[in-house]
């Protein structure tokens, strides 16, 4: 049996990744995981310097869901190359790491920081809804994703992955784009805008009043547009979004999707991203698939 | 490599222990053993459209009979805690822990320790007061009457009640009863809700009393990965190189002069 996956070169031993945001850069969940034995692990959102984040409430929970707003607090690149890096390269998995910024420039300046780095793959993120600048701004107009893709792709070493938002009206028109400006990868979705209001304060439950939504409850959505973004471009798809067992990443492997991403899952059962490693496997050899590429996308 | 998981507990008792507190003892042999006062577990309901775990600490901790109990606050109709507190003994309950760091009890050696709790700040103080070698006084606020834990807090020690509206004790807020039996200590350990902690640490501070506080916070993981439950600390912290410290992983307790609350 090959569960082996291609992304732009580089070949992951499984589909099977962390999704930015829900497993810092892998230390705290190396108590619970194995990192030796996913395909993967992507890290939080590293910006050029540190950046503080939102205020808190930064967590809501929602049916089937939750909302976060944390604003993509991180060290900044600097710690993290000099202490995140040096922990994933002792394990055998692959290193995607995620890249965050206000502007175009500050994108760069951690693109270009990384490009000595043991680092195999980038991921953009060009659809953070947490943050004034930056994320999301860029990730819902096609010609600003087509822009900052060529940037990114100009000053990038490594293969780049751009990040889509859902919050758009089609989105296979920044998928898209994204192909257009030199995207080696594509990955969706990020997390969906919601809000939620606290009726006992009378009050918004999370400071940034809006926040992200992401879990079981977004699945439906995500995996409708992995398949459309599969049949708009030609690049591999990491899909994401609800994951909290095989079946669910199975979906979104018939969907289109070559790759998958853990996300809140990781939250709520920390040893998600192992049992979907074991139960993609259990079905590859139930349904006779030589081959974890033979179940990119065949449901048309 | 990677020991730690979610784990599947016994309950060995349920009981309501004052107007929508529960009291709820639980075997768990990871938890018991390596548990030390102050710190949580993650409580996980079964109902899949209530995902992220609940953080409640340990109220006591039974080595010997490898189980452990939570207090805890039954927050509203069709809400976690509720379906937890209709669990009874021999059902299965879903927890991860014990998490967090927990009240360091070194620096008390040799001095006079004073242990505050208020609401559901209440049951973390009890393991600390039972362990916590030395000299002690306690003080703890409720609302009303409706107290719990008393009887276990009076078998420890020298001990005080607040309560809002007087019925039992000072009237008023553990600062009050503080203020009121001429209360003093060379070190401080609190739980309770924010604008309580902030009285104790600002008293803490004028007085120069080191004084640790239990900090509650809105989380998701529980093990430090989301960066959901952050304080504002006063210097640059090491992990996050910004101001902010984690409350579930470089929390609950953390010394009153690191945080701003």
């Amino acid at each position: 049996m090959n569960t082996t996956v291609n992304l732009a070169g580089v070949e992951l031993k499984n589909p099977v990744m962390t999704a930015s945001g829900t497993f810092g850069s892998g230390q705290e969940y190396s108590e619970f995981v194995d990192l030796n034995r996913l395909g993967a692990v992507v890290t939080k959102g590293v910006a050029n310097v540190p950046w503080p984040g939102n205020p808190t409430p930064r967590i809501a929970e929602t049916s089937s869901g939750m909302l976060n707003a944390i604003g993509l607090q991180n060290p900044g690149i600097d710690v993290f190359c000099e202490r995140d890096i040096p922990f994933l390269k002792k394990y055998d998995t692959k290193i995607i790491v995620n890249v965050c910024g206000h502007s175009t420039e500050e994108y760069l300046e951690v693109v270009e920081r990384l490009a000595d780095e043991p680092v195999d793959l980038l991921e953009i993120n060009i659809s953070c809804p947490n943050v004034k600048e930056g994320g999301i701004a860029f990730g819902q107009n096609p010609k600003a994703v087509e822009a900052i893709t060529k940037e990114v792709k100009k000053h990038a070493k490594q293969p780049i992955i751009m990040k889509l938002s859902p919050n758009v009206t089609d989105i296979t028109e920044t998928a898209k784009a994204a192909e257009a400006g030199g995207a080696d990868v594509l990955s969706l979705i990020n997390t969906l805008t919601g809000m939620k209001i606290d009726i006992h304060r009378q009050a918004f439950a999370l400071a940034n009043k809006t926040g992200g939504m992401s879990g079981p409850a977004v699945k439906p959505i995500a995996v409708r547009m992995v398949y459309q973004v599969a049949n708009a471009v030609n690049v591999p798809i990491i899909g994401m979004g609800g994951i909290s067992s095989a079946e669910d990443a199975i979906e979104f492997i018939l969907a289109g999707a070559s790759a998958v991403s853990i996300g809140t899952a990781n939250f709520f059962h920390p040893t998600t991203t192992i049992e979907v490693v074991e139960g993609i496997e259990k079905y590859m050899e139930q349904y006779h698939f030589e081959n974890l590429s033979d179940m990119v996308g065949i449901v048309k | 490599m990677a020991q730690r998981q979610k784990e599947t507990a016994k309950v060995l008792s349920q009981e309501c222990i004052a107007e929508n507190i529960y009291s709820m003892w639980i075997t768990s042999e990871q938890v018991a053993s390596m548990a030390v006062p102050g710190q949580f577990i993650s409580v996980y309901t079964k109902d899949g459209s209530k995902l992220l775990p609940r953080p409640i600490s340990l109220c006591e901790i039974d080595k010997d009979k490898q189980a452990v109990r939570i207090v805890y606050r039954v927050t509203g109709e069709k809400t976690g805690t509720q379906q937890f507190s209709k669990t009874s003994s021999g059902d299965e309950i879903d927890i991860l822990g014990p998490l967090g760091n927990g009240f360091p009890m070194e620096p008390a050696k040799g001095k006079k320790a004073m242990l505050i709790g208020g609401g559901i700040g209440v049951p973390p103080m009890l393991e600390l007061a039972k362990q916590l070698e030395g000299e002690k006084v306690m003080v703890m606020g409720y609302r009303n009457a409706d107290l719990f834990l008393t009887e276990q807090f009076e078998e420890v020690g020298e001990f005080y009640v607040a309560t809002e509206d007087g019925s039992v004790g000072t009237k008023g807020n553990v600062m009050d009863a503080i203020r009121e039996n001429q209360l003093e200590a060379d070190i401080i350990y609190a739980c309770g809700p924010t604008p309580m902690l902030r009285a104790i640490s600002k008293y803490a501070e004028e007085n120069k009393i080191v004084c640790y506080v239990s900090l509650e916070e809105r989380m998701a993981c529980g093990v430090g990965a989301c960066l959901g439950c952050v304080v504002k600390s006063r210097q640059i912290d090491d992990h996050s190189h910004v101001h902010n410290k984690r409350v579930c992983k470089d929390g609950p307790v953390f010394l009153s002069t690191e945080v701003e609350i």
